[in-house]
């Protein structure tokens, strides 16, 4: 039957074939044709589109520049700490899963809430959260061995911000913390692209230019699902450059273990430079606790603390200077020849006004009898300056102390440090837009009323008395040390060795109000005691320092430096509700000098760090961060 | 001497004759061992060099070919006569699919009956079907006349819809076109192709007006794969960049970084042309191209020269078949058709596929055959 398949239909079939044939052909050529334009036309473009596909590149960032203490001591170091990340995005159910890696890295309570917390802030896509910011080598072991059981987790060494003495150096120093996506919106994003900390205080935060460093880029190969294959290439970053300090540690860490339990600050300068070998506040806290990402917490317990161990007061703390700024009031009264060294008055305990009942009263009940400006100052004489102030009038004394440093912020690379006030008719009109009374220019002529001062302004002002009208701009770093201000001119230079002898006294001298101190020492301090009130004391009523609460006792003020014919070193202190200057901060003073000029033979021999360590611990622990 | 009888006796040693005799065709064995081979080749690289992926494809061919062999052999009237039994069969099994097929990813697609392999009835159907209708146009005069291509029509619908069903819109389209075939090449008058064709377009607007939103976007994204880059646009994207990024030599035998780094979905069953293109470049796919052409023009002379009427339509339709599976293939990896999911004949991973193919050169073959009972030999 088939063999009888007529020729007609096997042509129809053959017609058909062939026609079928050609539109394949058409077909086929289309798709060369569409082949060509994607492999020879478009090719470039599709070059670019696998590169981008293949390659990401990723940025690197630099090792933040290390700051070391005048004899080279690493006081801020980058060491590198494991913490447990978790990628958000890849768990199912967080709850679930924090259940299960508890059974093999514990996790406190302050943990997780601060993971709880981040887990609902702002970050960026796939950011990992820390969940445990410090996981010992025993704890990561554990984790390694069931490490695939946890896909959405990893443990990543990060180099964080390590302080050896971070109890003695948070003021100084003051932390680092996670870059905040308001950091990202304030900085040059691109310089931060590899770093995850930016300095928030103090030198970290005077220097972040120069201890960031510069950002390298790493071009990696990645698969489709984002893993990395190989390095393709690798651009180094630049390291931060190391910042020295003036900075002693071991000053520091005898300062902190003078101070023991007391609340107050102390600043030691370098009188040729101006440059800060000490600058403590006490009570401190441990800086690592910022770095490591503090928990609100341990947070909530240092800032709730009512010793303040957060304040700087060296820098912020705003206390009468008291009786410590006599010296200089002394200067401006004599070069104003407002008084002569000869002028004498006769001291009842009190000074009137003139056709003012109101009495003024010195320290001394019974009064000093008769006192020339030596003798005012050696046994801080308040009656006379009262008189002095009233004399000179309060511009001529505004302007006669500004030049030492009152009533401006000090410095280039300290942040964070106030003003102060210096009062003034200027000031006061400014500042309140009052009129100025006479009243108020007597007791500014001891140090109080509206004088206000830092610590550190202390320190300026006494440096400029050391090195006899020199003026240096107080300063961390030893790049600053160019650093000079405008020279404070006497009209008769020898009178600055004149108020420095009468200094002396106050330590060396039969009646100097620090004379305890000054005994048997082989070298010779010239300085100034002070004891700021708290509370006003009513006119005429007794006092009984026992009865008071101990916070409303007098701060103990002292201002010095030694040896006085070549001096070494510049302190002033305040030592909160210690009492008065001469029974409270000066010893604290000697006992700086002491061991500065003695001890370490002025820096001569280096700290013992055994010491240092262990003081560190002292502070840290008093601020109790770590109890939990 | 030269003389006559010689010439006649040197023409029935012409390989025509050597496939009338023994059904194997060689050239068309040849170059059908050339293309797997090379296709393991590529297979190598498109597995991330995978030696077990490679010797299991391997045994796929080889199992294919021993089919196809044992198919060349069979005489063509038996293949007739069992047609339509093996149609209802297929038709059967694709009911039973939809019934208690297994499968994955929303797809009933296989049957798993005791005692046998895990078998897709739709590959069956591939064959069955064409040869069907065949059959059936076969049984008159061709052109065919309008109530038998009636019949036809529903020969073809009723296994199609099925397919279509389980769902697998690659297979459905695939066996709906090799039906086709046969009809156009056993001569439908091109009035009425031009009327179906016609209906055929004229139906989709009421389509697209009777589907649910969520089956228009999908249907909107396959035709535009940048409205969805990481989504269903994401196949094409990897698979153009892969092809566009090979240039005329590619970047290297295993060295193409679309392929190995995964961007390129599927590289090893459906994208693998892509990782050709990457890796050998535009020389690389032109070479594969010009092997395919080969075999479609052994098979389209074999169809002509098939010894019977039946036999034609069942080779021509098995060729332009063939000629579908690559086109649509290489159409949706260089981004001019929508995704489908059709592997690349003969070079796909995969065991199915792969046999079917050769099972159907195999019917290629065995209809070359002279009927030895009719042409006498011994």
């Amino acid at each position: 039957m088939e063999i009888q398949t007529g020729v007609k239909e096997r042509r129809l079939i053959g017609s058909r074939v062939i026609i079928a044939a050609f539109g394949g052909a058409v077909l086929l050529a289309l798709l060369v044709a569409r082949l060509l334009w994607l492999q020879l036309g478009q090719h470039e473009r599709f070059v670019t589109a696998s590169e981008n596909n293949r390659l990401t590149t990723l940025p690197v960032g630099p090792a933040r520049g290390l700051i070391l203490d005048r004899s080279g001591v690493v006081l801020a170091d980058n060491a590198p700490r494991l913490q447990l990340m978790v990628v958000p995005e890849e768990v199912e159910d967080m709850d679930a899963l924090l259940r299960r890696i508890q059974v093999r890295i514990p996790l406190s309570e302050d943990e997780i809430e601060q993971f709880q917390k981040d887990l609902d802030g702002r970050r960026r896509p796939r950011e990992p959260v820390v969940l445990k910011s410090t996981v010992s080598d025993v704890e990561a072991a554990q984790f390694a061995v069931d490490a695939h059981l946890f896909p959405a987790m990893r443990l990543e060494a990060r180099p964080t911000r390590y302080y050896p003495y971070g109890g003695l150096t948070a003021h100084n120093l003051g932390y680092v913390g996670r870059l905040s996506l308001d950091d990202v919106q304030e900085v040059d994003a691109t310089r931060y692209a590899g770093t995850e900390m930016i300095g928030k205080t103090g030198v970290e935060l005077a220097y972040e230019e120069v201890l960031l460093g510069q950002v390298g880029v790493e071009r990696v190969e990645t698969s489709a699902r984002g893993q990395i294959m190989r390095t393709v290439e690798r651009e180094d970053p630049t390291p931060g450059e190391n910042i020295d300090l003036h900075l002693d540690i071991g000053l520091q860490a005898k300062i902190y273990d003078i101070l023991g339990d007391r609340r107050g600050a102390v600043v030691a300068l370098d009188p040729q430079t101006g440059g800060i070998k000490a600058l403590v506040s006490a009570p401190s806290f441990d800086a690592n606790v910022f770095s490591s990402g503090i928990s609100a917490r341990a947070f909530q317990r240092l800032q709730s603390d009512p010793d303040t161990p957060l304040f700087n007061r060296a820098l912020r703390g705003q206390y009468p200077p008291g009786s410590t700024i006599k010296p200089m009031i002394g200067l401006v009264g004599i070069d104003s020849q407002a008084v002569d060294w000869e002028r004498e008055i006769r001291d009842r305990g009190f000074f009137t006004l003139a056709g003012v009942d109101h009495r003024y009263r010195d320290w001394k009940r019974e009064g000093h009898g008769y006192v020339d400006l030596d003798k005012a100052v050696i046994e801080s004489c308040d009656t006379y300056f009262y008189d002095m102030a009233v004399r000179m009038g309060i511009d001529t004394m505004a302007e006669g102390m500004a030049p030492f440093g009152f009533g401006r912020s000090q410095g280039t690379d300290i942040p964070g440090d106030v003003g102060g006030i210096l009062p003034s008719r200027e000031w006061k009109r400014r500042a309140r837009n009052e009129a100025w009374y006479l009243g108020e220019t007597v007791i500014a002529g001891i140090g109080q009323g509206y004088w206000v001062t830092t610590p550190l302004q202390l320190a300026t002002a006494t440096n400029v008395m050391a090195m006899r009208g020199e003026f240096f701009e107080p300063h961390y770093a030893t790049r600053q040390d160019v650093e000079q201000g405008e020279p404070v001119r006497l009209a008769e230079p020898s009178d600055w060795e004149r108020m420095i002898n009468a200094m002396e006294d106050v330590l060396h001298g039969e009646r100097g109000t620090a004379r305890q101190s000054g005994a048997n020492l082989t070298y010779r301090i010239a300085g100034k005691t002070g004891t700021a009130q708290v509370i006003s004391i009513a006119q005429d009523a007794e006092y009984n320092a026992d009865e008071l609460e101990e916070r409303l006792h007098d701060h103990a003020l002292f201002v010095g430096f030694a040896p006085a014919d070549a001096p070494r070193l510049v302190v002033a202190l305040i030592v909160e509700n210690g009492g008065s200057g001469g029974s409270t901060a000066a010893p604290v003073a000697r006992d700086i000098f002491n061991y500065w000029l003695v001890e370490r033979e002025a820096g001569r021999r280096g700290p013992d760090l055994e010491f240092v360590a262990r003081v560190n611990e002292a502070v840290i622990r008093r601020t109790h961060v770590y109890d939990r | 001497m030269f003389t006559i009888a010689d010439a006649g006796q040197f023409e029935s040693f012409k390989p025509k004759r050597y496939a009338q005799r023994y059904g194997l065709d060689p050239f068309l064995t040849v170059l059908l061992c050339v293309t797997g081979l090379y296709g393991l080749v590529i297979l190598y690289s498109a597995s991330g060099q995978s030696d077990s992926m490679v010797i299991r494809q391997g045994l796929h061919f080889a199992v294919g070919l021993v089919a196809m062999g044992v198919i060349s052999q069979v005489r063509r009237d038996v293949i007739k006569q069992l047609t339509p039994l093996i149609f209802v069969l297929a038709s059967l099994l694709l009911l039973a699919v939809l019934f208690f097929g297994v499968g994955a990813k929303g797809a009933q697609r296989w049957l798993d009956l005791p005692g046998l392999p895990r078998f897709q009835p739709s590959e069956l159907m591939k064959l069955a079907l064409p040869a069907m209708v065949a059959w059936w146009l076969n049984r008159h005069r061709l052109p065919p006349k309008l109530p038998d291509l009636a019949i036809a029509a529903v020969l073809i619908v009723i296994p199609v819809l099925m397919i279509a069903k389980q769902p697998d819109l690659g297979t459905s389209i695939i066996i709906a076109g090799s039906g086709f075939f046969v009809v156009f090449l056993a001569g439908i008058s091109w009035r009425l192709l031009g009327v179906l064709i016609g209906a055929g377009l004229a139906s989709l607007p009421v389509l697209w007006s009777i589907m649910h939103d969520y089956q228009r976007a999908r249907v909107l994204t396959l035709f535009d794969p940048a409205s969805d880059p990481l989504g269903a646009g994401w196949n094409t994207i990897q698979a153009m960049t892969a092809l566009g990024s090979g240039g005329v030599f590619g970047k290297g035998y295993a060295a193409g970084t679309q392929a190995q780094l995964k961007f390129l979905p599927e590289s090893h069953t459906d994208f693998i042309i892509a990782v050709l293109g990457e890796e050998l470049g535009f020389f690389g796919i032109a070479t594969l191209l010009v092997l395919y052409v080969l075999i479609l023009g052994r098979c389209l002379l074999l169809t002509i020269r098939a010894e019977s009427q039946f036999g034609r339509l069942l080779s021509g339709s098995i060729t332009l078949t063939f000629f579908v599976y690559l086109f649509v293939n290489l159409g949706m990896v260089s981004g001019v058709l929508p995704v489908v999911g059709v592997p690349l004949p003969l070079i796909s991973y995969g065991g199915t596929s792969v046999v079917s193919l050769l099972v159907g050169f195999g019917l290629i073959m065995a209809m070359q055959r002279t009927n030895r009972v009719l042409s006498g030999e011994t």
